[in-house]
């Protein structure tokens, strides 16, 4: 009885948690389709958006300036220095599997990097990139 | 005899503790999860209480980015940080907004440092302990341990 319950409450607590990087992107997708009948992640779009110097913080430009020009490299924090693990999931498996991590990184990032929220078409095309970039 | 043993016990295990901070066993999960992916997680015995206060009053203005975490998250870290922070005395001054790296501590530890490192591309910042202390997010901070050979003393 005991182990059923302990099983149970392990099945439950990862359920919350872990995602696959394609579930996380079609909670995104059907999100954006709510006001885009229709929508389809682009990881041709999301790479695009990783590319974009928005130039709006200082020292940090793009995406690119703290996880390099191959998202499948080892990054490096512009401002501190510290290794950043890479952000693609084809070189880090834990990539985009956390739901709140996600949603938090994307957040913070945004907010930083391009001066706005990101749309969740744009957070679907992003993860869409990062999935099959190789 | 006995007195002249301790001394020298002490004398001897002094200069190692002072290398070793891991952080303490009540360590909130949200600190390393909220404080160490923009850098290390760094240990609470580097500032005062009293710094880590300021710090952690303006993480909305967190060194030219918004560090933000939730209002509970917020006071885990603080209360955490506030405990365990390190002898006032012995860490001086830190500058306004406190830094680590400009305590006087950190200062006296690194005075035989050439600044040309802390730009070098390896170092990148002076808040990158890891770049040199290889074994930094383990609480090392030996200088045997340090990974740029011309800093190895």
């Amino acid at each position: 009885m005991k182990r059923s319950f302990l099983l149970a409450l392990f099945l439950v607590s990862g359920g919350l948690h872990a995602e696959t990087p394609g579930q996380i992107l079609q909670h995104y997708a059907s999100e954006a389709g709510k006001t885009q009948p229709g929508f389809t992640a682009s990881a041709q779009r999301g790479e695009r958006l990783y590319r974009q110097a928005f130039s709006i913080a200082e020292g940090m430009p793009a995406c690119t300036s703290c996880h390099t020009d191959a998202p499948t490299r080892t990054g490096q924090h512009a401002i501190t220095g510290k290794r950043i693990q890479p952000l693609a999931v084809a070189a880090n498996s834990e990539r985009f599997t956390e739901p709140a991590k996600v949603e938090k990184w994307f957040g913070r990032n945004c907010r930083e990097i391009i001066g706005r929220p990101c749309t969740a078409s744009e957070k679907a095309d992003f993860i869409a990139f990062m999935s099959e970039v190789r | 005899m006995k007195k002249l043993c301790c001394l020298l016990l002490l004398g001897l295990t002094l200069p190692a503790w002072a290398d070793r901070l891991p952080l303490p066993p009540d360590t909130p999960a949200s600190y390393p999860a909220e404080c160490g992916s923009c850098h290390l997680a760094y240990p609470p015995a580097l500032l005062a209480a009293e710094h880590w206060k300021r710090i952690t009053d303006t993480l909305n203005r967190h060194f030219g980015s918004d560090a933000s975490v939730p209002a509970a998250t917020r006071q885990e870290i603080a209360g955490f940080l506030l405990r365990h922070g390190g002898n006032p005395a012995r860490i001086g001054s830190a500058g306004e907004p406190p830094r680590i790296t400009t305590s006087a501590a950190f200062q006296r530890k690194h005075r035989e440092i050439d600044p040309a490192f802390w730009r070098d591309q390896r170092v990148h910042s002076a808040a990158n302990c890891e770049a040199c202390h290889t074994q930094a997010a383990q609480g090392r901070f030996s200088e045997h341990d340090i990974a740029i050979r011309e800093l190895r003393h």
